[in-house]
């Protein structure tokens, strides 16, 4: 199967969703970064969904289950890189992705975790 | 316009279903926004299918409308089928660990939608956008 790699930037895991997720992937990425948050003291995830191309309720529990398993492991997640399309979609599908932080690109997402 | 049949049964499915419907959206000149309302809403209905419906198909074409054009996608199982129509539909109610957002959802992202569903004989729901 396909992994979701996760690169390490200071204090910061970046991980850049790219490709369309199959639900065994989504399930891996959860248990790798719980892990490397333990392993390397990360006080930020940065998820970058800029290749993204829907967020259905599917995806949407699933940027909200990695932001919760991150702050109980206690590291802070920032949502990337959402397509204005995408964006425009999630609000009147309902979903409010309450309680996860949200940045326009990269650079801002990290300046918002320093 | 012939139809396209695409079986879901399983997790790479809800995902070629996702391609197809799009591939046929970017046919049909639906808008970017327009595509990704459709293309969210067939995941719903595809992941639904799947995981409550035990599994079923999906029927793709597109659609005409005098000058319009459109896409209509159909999701059927033969599933247990849902009792009280208008509490799965409501946004938040989920059965199963859902957010209970997919079929208010989809309703809410397409034109038009049909369900319809009764105990024991499966769930079909279709959905159509059309082009601005
Ligand atoms: N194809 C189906 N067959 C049987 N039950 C279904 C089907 N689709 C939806 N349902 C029922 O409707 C409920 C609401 O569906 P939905 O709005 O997609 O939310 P979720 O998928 O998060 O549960 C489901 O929890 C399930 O009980
Ligand atoms: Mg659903």
């Amino acid at each position: 199967m396909e992994r979701i790699p996760v690169l390490k930037i200071g204090d910061t895991l970046l991980v850049s969703i790219q490709t369309d997720l199959h639900d065994q992937m989504v399930l891996a990425l959860q248990e790798d970064l719980a892990d490397r948050i333990a392993a390397t003291g990360a006080r930020g995830v940065l998820i970058d969904i800029s290749g993204l191309e829907i967020v259905d309720s599917f995806a949407g529990r699933m940027l909200a289950a990695i932001a919760g398993i991150s702050k109980i492991l206690d590291a802070e997640t920032v949502v990337v890189g959402m397509r204005p399309a995408v964006a425009i979609t999630l609000v009147e599908l309902g979903l409010s992705l309450n309680g996860i932080k949200t940045a326009l690109d990269v650079e801002r997402g990290l300046r918002l975790l320093s | 316009m012939t139809a396209q049949e695409l079986p879901i049964h399983g997790d790479a499915d809800v995902v070629r279903v996702r391609q197809a419907v799009r591939a046929l959206a970017i046919e049909a000149k639906l808008s970017l926004v327009d595509q990704t309302k459709l293309v969210t809403a067939a995941s719903e209905l595809a992941r639904n299918t799947l995981t409550y419906g035990g599994g079923g198909s999906a029927t793709i074409e597109r659609v005409e409308n005098g000058t319009r054009a459109g896409v209509r996608a159909l999701f059927h199982d033969d599933g247990p089928g849902i009792a009280d129509l208008a509490l799965a539909l409501r946004d938040g109610y989920t059965s199963g660990g859902g957010l209970g957002l997919g079929l208010g959802g989809a309703k809410r992202l397409v034109d038009a939608f049909e369900i319809r569903s009764e105990p024991g004989r499966g769930t079909t729901v279709t959905v159509t956008k059309w082009a601005r």
